[in-house]
């Protein structure tokens, strides 16, 4: 799922110092699994809103709502009402459904109560670890379900480096080392010879880096 | 043959001895000057490193202009951190038609270690494609994209670099013959302080014949002080100190520290040209460039051929 | 046992501690409540096995969560005793009593608090 972590909480008190009237968008999907902008997540930082601005003298009125998605038309285009009834919106989606909403109503501001981060699985309740960067090119079989492009902090396609310890990546030493993972990997299944063979260039155009994307299914388009 | 003295020494089969210069914080060419004056005669190629551990230093190819024209034999050290596949290549153009005939091929360290951890990385292509680049743009005379050059082809004497001490420790030596395979010519290793485990690992290496298809030059590091031994065990990726070197420097009083550490500096390269398959050293004397020449001389490597 | 505790201590009864959510000790000040304190079995000994401690780490958060918004984390306690301890009961009454009232009342109490927003 997308993870994404709630701005510290002067960052949130800035955006919407201006109003009086905002709506509180969480999202029922990926901001719920990982604890970010889910129904709870959206009920706690009303209430720590609410308190803040009372005791600033400055009241605020803040409508809570969780929307089933922000990214598809079909649950963002109810929000109209709950929109136009205030000044500003406040979400704690994720960046897509941040945008998506702001391009539905284009004339209210719809402010980030979260940085999105990264794509990633759940460890463990709680614990939430990258796994994909979107490459556009899937070579998961080469290296036999791990990605260098995302879990090796150099993307290298013929890793390790020399700073790779312990099994541990040398930017963080909580973070494995991608390579010895696929290592140990080719090793379980006697396929170390494969480790000699020269991964060739990658072509990052499929990527963000041929520009932003889109994907069409003609035949679903109505 | 490229016109690389390193090569030349190499290939006459004599013990080669590189060193390298770090360039300056700034723009100061006389830096380099003054660095590489200090090694005139006392080594055969001179690495001149790109933004190490991250920390912005003048451009490696500028400084090893500066040094060409010195009169010395440079070794380019690019890192893929920050340059992508048509930087690269274009920056090994350029260094071949100034006369550069010698380039690392690194991956380079992460830029959380250096003066911009903000900075977003490149990681466009990795070390072992980046040495096959250059062998396919001097041997090929083809660029990445598949295109043929236009002018002379680079002719460089292609390095790389590797740690024998790096995890996992089993498949260093198939890396290297990666490297080997890709088209590398010559490795500096990561300084050595642990013998026997480079031992092990020229083993490894020796089984499957990398030896015999790269040279394999062999990294020292003279310990300058007790603090520099420590910070190199505990906080340099990919380095192995052992304990009893650090017991070493504290058994000799205060002002004697930086004379022991020149003395291992030396046992080190005498045990190193022992081991078969070494074909040179590379000292790396961080800010103690003037120490280069009396490890030279102590280790008995002069005259230079 | 027929001790006292202060008026003031309003008690809401659950079933364990970790049946107390981040939200619920929220909402009692945002309702207006100068302090909020639970109290849970023993450690080691809690009927559901872990709620205690499960309710431990939500005051934990809610401590940084009050601390950022202004109220204050020291109007927030975790306690622990048994059943049995009646005079411990009254005594933490008393002692979460006397340290609220030192801090003042809750900065974001005022005419409209009890309100349901």
């Amino acid at each position: 799922m997308i993870v994404a972590n709630r701005k510290p909480f002067e960052e949130i008190v800035e955006l919407i110092r201006p109003y009086k009237k905002i709506v509180l968008l969480g999202c029922n999907e990926c901001v719920t699994v990982c604890a970010t902008g889910g129904a709870k997540e959206v009920e706690v930082l009303a209430s720590e809103l609410r308190m803040y601005r009372e005791k600033e003298g400055q009241p605020i009125e803040i409508k809570e709502h969780v929307p089933e998605r922000n990214c598809d038309p079909e649950y963002v285009e109810p929000l109209g009402a709950i929109i136009a009834d205030a000044e500003a919106a406040l979400s704690m989606a994720c960046g897509c459904g941040i945008q998506f909403v702001g391009e539905h109503y284009i004339d209210k501001p719809v402010l980030p109560a979260v940085n999105t981060t990264f794509d990633g699985v759940t460890l463990e309740h709680g614990v939430w670890s990258e796994r994909c960067l979107g490459c556009g090119n899937c070579i998961l079989d080469k290296t036999l379900g791990i990605c260098p492009v995302t879990r090796c902090a150099k993307s290298l396609f013929n890793g390790p480096c020399g700073g790779s310890h312990d099994g541990k990546c040398e930017v963080n030493a909580e973070t494995p080392c991608a390579w010895q993972l696929i290592v140990d990997r080719y090793k379980e299944r006697n396929m170390l010879d494969k480790y000699l063979e020269i991964q060739p260039l990658k072509n990052w155009s499929t990527a963000h880096h041929g520009g932003p994307r889109t994907r069409v299914r003609e035949d679903l388009k109505l | 043959m490229s016109a690389s003295n390193l090569e030349r020494v190499l290939r006459s089969g004599a013990f080669a001895v590189t060193s390298e210069c770090g360039p300056p914080r700034g723009a100061d060419g006389e830096v380099i000057k003054k660095k590489a004056g200090l090694l005139k005669g006392y080594v055969d190629a001179i690495n001149i490193t790109d933004n190490q551990t991250s920390v912005v230093r003048m451009s490696s190819a500028a400084s090893c202009f500066i040094l060409k024209g010195l009169g010395f034999d440079p070794v380019l050290q690019m890192v893929c951190r920050d340059r992508n596949r048509i930087a690269l290549q274009s920056d090994i153009l350029g260094a071949a038609a100034v006369g550069i005939s010698n380039i690392l091929c690194l991956s380079g360290d992460h830029q959380c270690f250096g003066d911009h951890a903000g900075a977003k990385n490149v990681f466009d292509i990795d070390s072992i494609q980046l040495v096959a680049a250059v062998k396919q743009l001097r041997d090929e005379g083809k660029f990445l994209g598949g295109e043929e050059l236009k002018a002379a082809r680079p002719d460089m004497f292609i390095g790389c670099a590797e740690n024998p001490f790096g995890d996992p420790f089993e498949i260093r030596a198939m890396r290297l013959a990666k490297k080997a395979a890709a088209g590398a010519q010559f490795v500096q290793t990561q300084c050595i302080f642990n013998v026997p485990k480079f031992e092990k690992w020229m083993e490894m290496v020796r089984d499957i014949g990398v030896h015999e298809k790269m040279y394999i030059l062999a990294g020292i590091t003279p310990f300058k002080s007790i603090g520099m031994a420590r910070y190199m065990q505990k906080s340099v990726p990919g380095m192995d100190v052992p304990e009893d070197q650090i017991e070493r420097l504290k058994g000799v009083p205060k002002e004697k520290v930086a004379e022991e550490g020149i003395k291992i500096a030396i046992e080190t390269i005498q045990r190193l040209r022992q081991v078969k398959g070494v074909a040179g050293v590379h000292i790396m004397a961080i800010e103690w460039e003037e120490k280069v020449p009396e490890i030279v001389e102590g280790a008995k490597l002069l005259p230079r051929p | 046992m027929r001790l006292t505790y202060p008026t003031n201590v309003k008690i809401v009864k659950v079933p364990c501690t970790g049946r107390v959510d981040i939200i619920h000790m929220l909402k009692a000040f945002e309702q207006g409540a100068d302090g909020v304190y639970l109290a849970g079995c023993l450690e080691g000994e809690c009927h559901f096995l872990r709620g205690n401690l499960r309710a431990k780490q939500r005051v934990a958060h809610v401590k940084e969560l009050l601390n950022e918004c202004g109220i204050g984390g020291e109007r927030i306690a975790m306690y622990n005793l048994s059943s049995a301890q009646g005079q411990r009961f009254a005594e933490i009454a008393k002692e979460m009593t006397e340290k609220v009232r030192g801090l003042g009342p809750n900065p974001a109490k005022n005419s409209r608090t009890g309100e349901k927003k």
